[in-house]
């Protein structure tokens, strides 16, 4: 069923349940986002994709926010592009983000992020948290010096290749990703080798082994092809 | 009562330093040090990385010398995963280090040192530098401006980018070279063989004007370290690593993962350089000195007919019995070598293997140490790594061109001052005495490992301090 809002003062119609980032997707309005990818579902980490809403004044992600009928939404206020500015920079202070020397530096959706928002420079106290890089298994490693918790390789290895290696531990700054019950990646037999963990990380943080620098391609829409092929089953 | 001159900061040479010259109580020069006022900490920072990572982060030490770090770093790499990388891609290697040793020999020369020699010593230190130069000497200054370019439009045509190029690989390089590369560096060879000889013959009728420089800028015996083909030649990117004594004579060949054995390296309190030296004669009798002059008084011969012809004459015009002793000649040396980088380069364009497309070859971590050596353009460049099972970073000991030269750089700055600093001047010393003593330094052509440019722009300080630290007097220029 068909239901109409209003999204930065035009009215558009979009399918009942569909999300906001979908409906404004599907209208040709661009919102920035960074955990959000094609092939997994939503779980609002990054809040890149922050919208407002009309009457509660409330700022909610768009990617888990549904559509409902009469909402007025916006996507593009100078408030928003402050925050999501302010996002981004915070991301950058938090781990230690060196594009020159990183595998993804060209290929990286933060450095993308930072351009789009403008960010010449930090304004934060970066963190230099003392990261650890993880290169024990034989073909990839993670770098937690780049990972920005955005939980694509969680849910790319749970919903797509069923295997669920990664996961989230500790709460708040504290958080990491682990392999695992928090074994090096190289020991943990769950994992099958498959790689789609290294083409959905958004930034270098997770690589394959020997790649130097601005080497890391992705082809990330493979992932959400994999996911449609199979629910449609269009192998059979 | 004994002075301090302090010469703070050193201009157009590539990274920060200062000079100190103290006085006695007559004004006579008591001791001379030349400080590097920066700190890297390279060496601490690229522990726990991986060692893949190694040669773009370690090119990053340097924007003038970016290729000889990431040359050292792959070879190093090249060691870790025991490989023989393809030949291709070893020539390809070599094609990018001469084309770095031209580039940057032309900056030192045309841009930094040229104007000392050809607008003089004294002249105003406003007109002094690469502007001076191209007012003077336009066509000079734009043949050694076009020659660099020429060393830089190589390291793009192979790496993507003429500064810190993610090109070489443990394992070999990245990419290769096409048809059409080949044929622009090809089209501007003659060009630039045609500017290396010009300023060769320049040198050469600047040297009797400079006599006196010549003689007093580190004109002392020392022994000399550089690598060297198997069969004695001149080389820069493989070989043995040879010391040879100041008369010339082999005194040992360094096998690369040995090094410590032949090489200790002191600290001093007051500088961020390190002080290596010869270990078997002792710290701080052990001097050596590396770079051109060094490659120059090790090699028996260089292997291509024009820079062959011109080391006969270098050793003929200001060696004595074949060796060259006055680190003044670095300058000479040095387009020497352009000339020898020009002629190598040509030779390897017609070489059939460099199209090749076997260029990287793929090798899990199969040792937990490796030593790289290169000829970058100030000298020997030593890397040596050490990995843990997983190829991570556990150990890094850099050995850098111009730590090497430290002793010799100290004394050299020690004897110009002794030389010109007269007790007459009391606290006015000429500024032109003092560019002098600049001048000694910039002949070895340190690279502070920074990819800070001075071009002579940078205000020389001068400081006079009594015993007490108190200034006495102040010059800037």
């Amino acid at each position: 069923m068909s239901k109409t809002l209003t999204l930065n003062g035009q009215m558009i119609s979009a399918r009942e349940g569909e999300s906001i980032l979908d409906a404004a997707h599907d209208a040709g309005v661009s919102i920035p986002t960074l955990c959000h990818m094609n092939g997994v579902g939503d779980v609002g980490a990054c809040r890149m994709c922050l919208v407002e809403l009309a009457g509660s004044g409330k700022l909610v992600p768009a990617c888990t926010t549904k559509i409902s009928e009469g909402m007025e939404v916006n996507s593009d206020t100078p408030q928003l592009h402050e925050y999501r500015r302010m996002l981004v920079e915070l991301i950058f202070s938090e781990r230690n983000h060196v594009c020159a020397v990183c595998v993804a530096n060209g290929n990286c959706e933060l450095q993308d992020l930072a351009i789009y928002v403008g960010m010449d420079h930090v304004r934060y106290d970066y963190l230099y948290p003392a990261e650890s890089i993880d290169v024990s298994h034989p073909m990839f490693g993670m770098d937690h010096n780049r990972c920005i918790l955005c939980t694509r390789c969680v849910r790319t290895c749970d919903e797509i290749e069923g295997a669920h290696v990664w996961d989230i531990t500790a709460r708040g700054i504290k958080s990491h990703t682990i392999t695992g019950l928090a074994e090096p990646w190289g020991e943990v037999n769950t994992c099958t080798n498959c790689g789609k963990c290294v083409m959905a990380c958004p930034t270098g943080a997770i690589f394959k082994l020997g790649a130097t620098v601005a080497e890391m391609e992705k082809d990330r829409e493979k992932l959400a092809f994999l996911k449609n092929a199979r629910e449609r089953r269009e192998w059979v | 009562m004994s002075k301090t001159i302090l010469i703070d900061p050193v201009s157009r040479i590539e990274g920060h330093a200062k000079i100190t010259i103290y006085l006695d109580e007559t004004g006579a020069v008591n001791d001379a040090r030349f400080h590097v006022t920066e700190f890297r900490g390279f060496e601490k920072f690229c522990e726990g990385r991986p060692v893949g990572e190694m040669p773009s982060l370690t090119a990053r030490i340097c924007g003038i010398c970016p290729v000889s770090h990431l040359l050292a770093s792959a070879k190093a790499g090249d060691d870790i995963l025991s490989v023989r990388i393809p030949i291709a891609a070893q020539k390809l290697r070599r094609l990018m280090n001469l084309g770095q040793i031209v580039q940057s020999h032309a900056l030192s020369f045309f841009h930094l040192s040229a104007p000392d020699f050809l607008l003089g010593f004294d002249s105003p230190p406003a007109q002094r530098n690469v502007f001076g130069l191209m007012a003077a000497q336009p066509d000079l200054a734009r043949g050694g401006i076009r020659l660099r370019q020429f060393g830089q439009t190589i390291i793009e045509l192979l790496g993507g980018r003429k500064i810190h190029p993610a090109w070489a690989v443990p394992g070999g390089v990245r990419s290769g070279i096409g048809d059409d590369e080949i044929k622009q560096i090809r089209e501007r060879l003659p060009e630039s063989i045609a500017v290396a000889q010009q300023a060769l013959q320049l040198y050469k009728t600047l040297l009797e004007t400079y006599h006196e420089e010549a003689s007093i800028f580190g004109n002392f015996p020392s022994l000399f370290m550089s690598l060297v083909g198997k069969d004695g030649a001149w080389e820069h990117y493989d070989g043995v690593l040879r010391m040879v004594d100041s008369a010339g004579k082999t005194l040992c060949d360094i096998e690369p993962h040995h090094y410590a054995d032949t090489l200790g390296e002191a600290v001093e309190a007051w500088n961020y350089l390190k002080y290596p030296y010869y270990k078997p004669m002792g710290y701080p009798d052990g001097m050596y000195r590396v770079g051109p002059l060094a490659r120059l008084n090790v090699c028996t011969h260089i292997g291509t007919p024009l820079a062959d012809a011109e080391l006969r004459e270098f050793r003929q015009r200001v060696g004595v019995d074949g060796v060259v002793s006055s680190s003044f000649q670095y300058h000479y040396a040095r387009l020497i070598e352009i000339l020898a980088g020009l002629e190598r380069i040509g030779l390897l364009l017609d070489d059939p293997d460099l199209r090749s497309t076997h260029l990287r070859a793929a090798a899990g971590i199969n040792q937990t140490e490796g030593v790289g050596m290169s000829e970058a353009p100030r000298g020997t460049l030593i890397h040596h790594y050490q990995v843990d099972q997983h190829g991570l970073i556990t150990h890094m000991n850099l050995i850098i061109a111009t730590g090497q030269n430290n002793l010799a750089m100290n004394r050299t700055v020690k004897q110009i001052a002794q030389h010109y600093i007269r007790p007459a001047h009391q606290a006015n010393v000429p500024e032109g005495m003092l560019n002098r003593i600049e001048a000694g330094i910039r002949a070895f052509d340190p690279c502070l490992s920074c990819s800070t440019h001075a071009l002579g722009q940078m205000p020389l300080h001068v400081s006079v301090l009594d015993a007490n630290g108190q200034v006495v007097h102040e010059k800037m220029r």
